[in-house]
């Protein structure tokens, strides 16, 4: 995963490095009517569902859009370093007898495994499901927290 | 009938919307997937529009054009420093013309889990009849 090989190097941050040239990117891949779909991919892992990673100093925040999951079907396990988020997006059927004009919005299993920057301590993560967001809480390991150091 | 149950999703890049009129304030907007259908007494569309709450959701229907307006609240706090980004946050919009006229007084909308759930009753005298037709 090419995303882990960056962490690597603490001063890539692809978000302002490259944000604006792929915005431009899909600009002209419209303009031309090309697929849209793959070059995004390029820093993430291209699985479901797509995650979105921030930090402060005491913890990581991990965002995914699942419009439509029901909190029950949502099942979360962590490690030491991994989170893993699986779960399935039902769609009831609607009654017989109806007629569709368009169907975008697909259902299905997904499963995701996210690998930390740094070690996490798994035992007080938080998640909480709003809005068809969902927003996981993952407090560091004490190890790897910043300290502050008193001068005597 | 779909094998729903073995499909496994896949990831499914947010479209931007070609916007149809320049935006006032920046930021990004994307068209929601939706699913339409419809039985002989009303329209149903059911759209994805993640992150959107009830009152930041604008539904609007007049001369036939149904339009949805979904803000989004960014979900950072100030604090927070990006690590991994893989999706983008924006607005939501997106269009439709409707070809049945639609009792605007029984419209009705529910947004649960980031997901509307728009009901459009057809007017009873749009719903279709059966014409018998007697051999003379």
């Amino acid at each position: 995963m090419i995303y882990r090989r960056l962490y690597d190097l603490p001063s890539l941050r692809f978000r302002s490095a490259f944000d604006q040239l792929d915005r431009m990117r899909r600009q002209f891949d419209r303009i031309f009517g090309e697929d849209t779909g793959t070059h995004r991919g390029m820093f993430g892992a291209g699985v479901f569902p797509q995650i979105n990673l921030t930090e402060d100093a005491d913890r990581f925040y991990v965002r995914a859009e699942l419009p439509g999951v029901a909190s029950e079907d949502i099942e979360m396990q962590a490690t030491a370093k991994n989170l893993s988020i699986s779960g399935e997006r039902k769609i009831t059927s609607e009654n017989d007898g109806v007629k569709y004009h368009r169907r975008e919005r697909e259902a299905g299993k997904f499963s995701r495994i996210v690998t930390m920057p740094t070690e996490i301590d798994p035992d007080r993560i938080e998640a909480k499901l709003q809005d068809g967001i969902l927003t996981i809480r993952v407090p560091k390991a004490e190890a790897v927290k910043p300290r502050q150091i008193a001068i005597n | 009938m779909m094998d729903k149950d073995t499909k496994e999703l896949k990831v499914k890049e947010k479209q931007e919307l070609a916007s149809p009129a320049e935006q006032t304030r920046p930021g990004l907007v994307f068209t929601p997937s939706v699913d339409i259908f419809e039985n002989d007494k009303q329209i149903v569309v059911l759209a994805d529009m993640p992150g959107v709450q009830a009152k930041s959701l604008n539904i609007d229907l007049r001369d036939n054009t149904l339009t949805l307006n979904g803000d989004v609240e960014p979900f950072e706090a100030a604090d927070e420093e990006d690590v991994l980004i893989e999706y983008e946050v924006g607005k939501y919009y997106r269009q439709f013309s409707l070809s049945e006229v639609v009792d605007q007084d029984k419209i009705d909308a529910q947004l649960k889990n980031g997901v509307l759930r728009l009901t459009l009753p057809k007017v009873e005298k749009a719903a279709p009849r059966t014409i018998s037709v007697n051999a003379g």
